[in-house]
């Protein structure tokens, strides 16, 4: 009863703030400015929404990888401090499944926005846009997913069809646990 | 009063004194009897004597990873700040409050930028609320699991949140037809981002700048963070900038790659944000022992992201018999519920548990139920039932490390 509770006090406040949506109430703040937009909440969608203009080479990766990447990954992206990077695939239904980009990341955009916003892990940021392209392209290239003369942009990243992009499922849950005799 | 009577008064003075004196100077425990204490503080500590810490493995990249709270050192329902669990993925940021922003953008009609002072100013609401990492107990589902309380269960806690509803915040900047996620997103040097269901936004999410009393903890989100009544800790995006509203998932590192579940047939299932009812026996728990037989109170912790724990039973043999425990009131929906029940050590073997049960009916499972349906591999939402066997020498061992 006091969920229901908290959650109609919750909802109450809601809807009386929805009643004047069209307005402000509070009116606190200030209007967004696009630099607060563009230096913040550089998130990338599935369908690309979000990726800047620039390319970058599965060669180019290569270098990139080397430089920046390999001492954490290995050379190969076999894995050391961080995570393996390739590999795995076939392994999901067995008792030692390997998830890597290439057996288990459903979207290519989702490399790009992680190596954009989290690596390299002690100098995130460091990457610039055609960088982080091409570094996404070589991990695509040694994953068998990206041909060696590949080039990532804006539009041909989104249309990569990774591999366990049909491996998700949407949660069942409650799944375990009786009712109550 | 003679010379004589007046020597002996006198005696009898200064020996009642002296008496006086050594009773002072038996004051148990204190060290530093007959003399002052320290002076007041604008902060305070706790007694040096009180040694309980979080844990957290060795790690060549210590700016990622978990510390796990003590559990087993914990009385009531609360989790000191100082001790609640943490999961970070680059580090704890150092943010000027006077600087910080919150962004929210996307299909919005007003576009805003907040100070917090801005949020500050907003209608708040203060609620008592359990956080929970999806992977909290995920060495459970292996064999080897944690020798004790806070290393196999350490990754909860539970503190009272202060914060401005989020359903107001988008009220103010008018969500647009066709946006159904929120894309939230963190300060941190990862930038830890989620993508979030606006249906839940609209419900009973919080911008939370406080936490037991006073602002967050840094390691907690200082100076914002959301607290997402029931879900896993991750979603709880810590040192929140931006809230992006768009019309569809944005698939996120930590919500495909990570805290996904993956299943036995090579599925994993996505956006698996609900915790679910759980319970764990803190004493007597692994790694304690009892000093001799006899009468003890056997207590724990119950909680379920789906509101209120209704019951919690307790078994000393295995699973064979199940007894009600009491429950500490208030219960809160959400939030940690302490149960008790005496407990009789008479020197044999005793296999314990704790099953809890929550208002939406729901029991919480046993492990051998869970692994039949989603094998060892899922890693996140481990909620089965614990074992910890008393030994006939007083003790207590995990069943399953």
């Amino acid at each position: 009863m006091s969920t229901r509770d908290a959650i109609a006090l919750v909802l109450l406040i809601g809807a009386s703030a929805t009643a004047v949506a069209q307005s402000p109430a509070f009116g606190v703040g200030r209007p967004a400015t696009s630099e607060d937009i563009r230096d913040l909440g550089s998130a990338i969608a599935p369908d690309g929404t979000g990726l800047p203009k620039a390319s970058g080479s599965v060669a180019e990766g290569r270098a990139v990888f080397a430089l920046r990447c390999a001492k954490c990954h290995g050379p190969k992206g076999e894995g050391d401090v961080g995570p393996t990077l390739v590999g795995g695939r076939g392994t999901l239904p067995t008792p030692r499944p390997l998830k890597t980009v290439g057996s288990f990341w459903p979207y290519a955009t989702t490399v790009w926005d992680y190596v954009n916003r989290a690596m390299p892990f002690d100098e995130p940021g460091l990457l610039k846009p055609h960088e982080v392209y091409a570094v996404v392209g070589y991990i695509l290239n040694i994953n068998g997913i990206v041909a060696d003369d590949g080039v990532m942009d804006a539009t041909s990243l989104p249309k990569v069809k990774m591999p366990n992009r049909d491996g998700f499922v949407a949660d069942p849950r409650p799944d375990v646990g009786k009712p109550v005799k | 009063m003679d010379p004589s009577s007046r020597r002996r008064f006198l005696q009898t003075g200064a020996a009642a004194g002296a008496s006086i004196l050594a009773g002072r100077q038996k004051a148990f425990g204190l060290d530093t009897p007959g003399k002052l204490g320290i002076p007041l503080g604008p902060y305070g500590e706790r007694s040096p004597y009180e040694k309980a810490v979080r844990w957290r493995r060795e790690s060549r990249t210590p700016e990622t990873g978990s510390s796990f709270a003590p559990l087993q050192d914990s009385v009531g329902t609360l989790t000191p700040s100082a001790l609640h669990y943490e999961r970070h993925h680059a580090g704890i940021p150092t943010i000027d409050p006077a600087k910080h922003r919150l962004v929210i953008h996307g299909l919005v009609d007003r576009p805003l930028t907040l100070t917090m002072a801005d949020i500050r100013r907003l209608p708040s609401v203060t609620r008592t609320l359990v956080l929970e990492c999806g992977g909290n107990s995920g060495g459970e589902w292996q064999p080897r699991t944690g020798a004790d309380v806070q290393r196999s269960y350490g990754l909860v806690s539970c503190s009272e949140w202060t914060g401005v509803p989020l359903s107001l915040v988008l009220a103010e900047v008018g969500v647009r037809r066709g946006a159904s996620w929120v894309i939230a997103e963190g300060a941190d040097a990862c930038r830890m981002e989620r993508s979030i269901p606006l249906a839940k936004a609209m419900d009973d999410i919080l911008l939370a700048y406080g936490q037991n009393g006073e602002a967050l903890r840094p390691a907690q989100g200082y100076p914002l963070r959301l607290i997402i009544p029931g879900w896993e800790g991750n979603t709880n995006v810590k040192w929140l900038h931006s809230l992006k509203l768009t019309d569809q998932a944005y698939m996120a590192r930590d919500e495909t790659a990570k805290y996904s579940d993956l299943m036995p047939d090579g599925k994993a299932r996505i956006f698996t944000y609900q915790m679910e009812a759980k319970s764990v026996i803190t004493f007597p728990s692994g790694g304690q022992t009892l000093p001799a037989r006899g009468l003890y109170e056997l207590t724990g912790l119950a909680w379920s992201g789906r509101g209120r724990i209704t019951r919690v039973e307790i078994t000393i043999d295995g699973g064979r018999s199940w007894t009600a425990a009491r429950l500490h009131e208030p219960r809160q929906p959400i939030a940690f519920t302490r149960f008790r029940l005496p407990f009789r050590f008479d020197g044999r073997d005793a296999v314990i548990a704790s099953r809890a049960v929550d208002e939406s009916g729901y029991v919480q499972p046993t492990r051998e139920e869970l692994i039949a349906v989603r094998g060892m591999n899922s890693i996140y939402h481990f909620n089965g039932i614990k074992f910890w066997k008393v030994q006939a020498d007083g003790t207590v061992t995990n069943v399953d490390a």
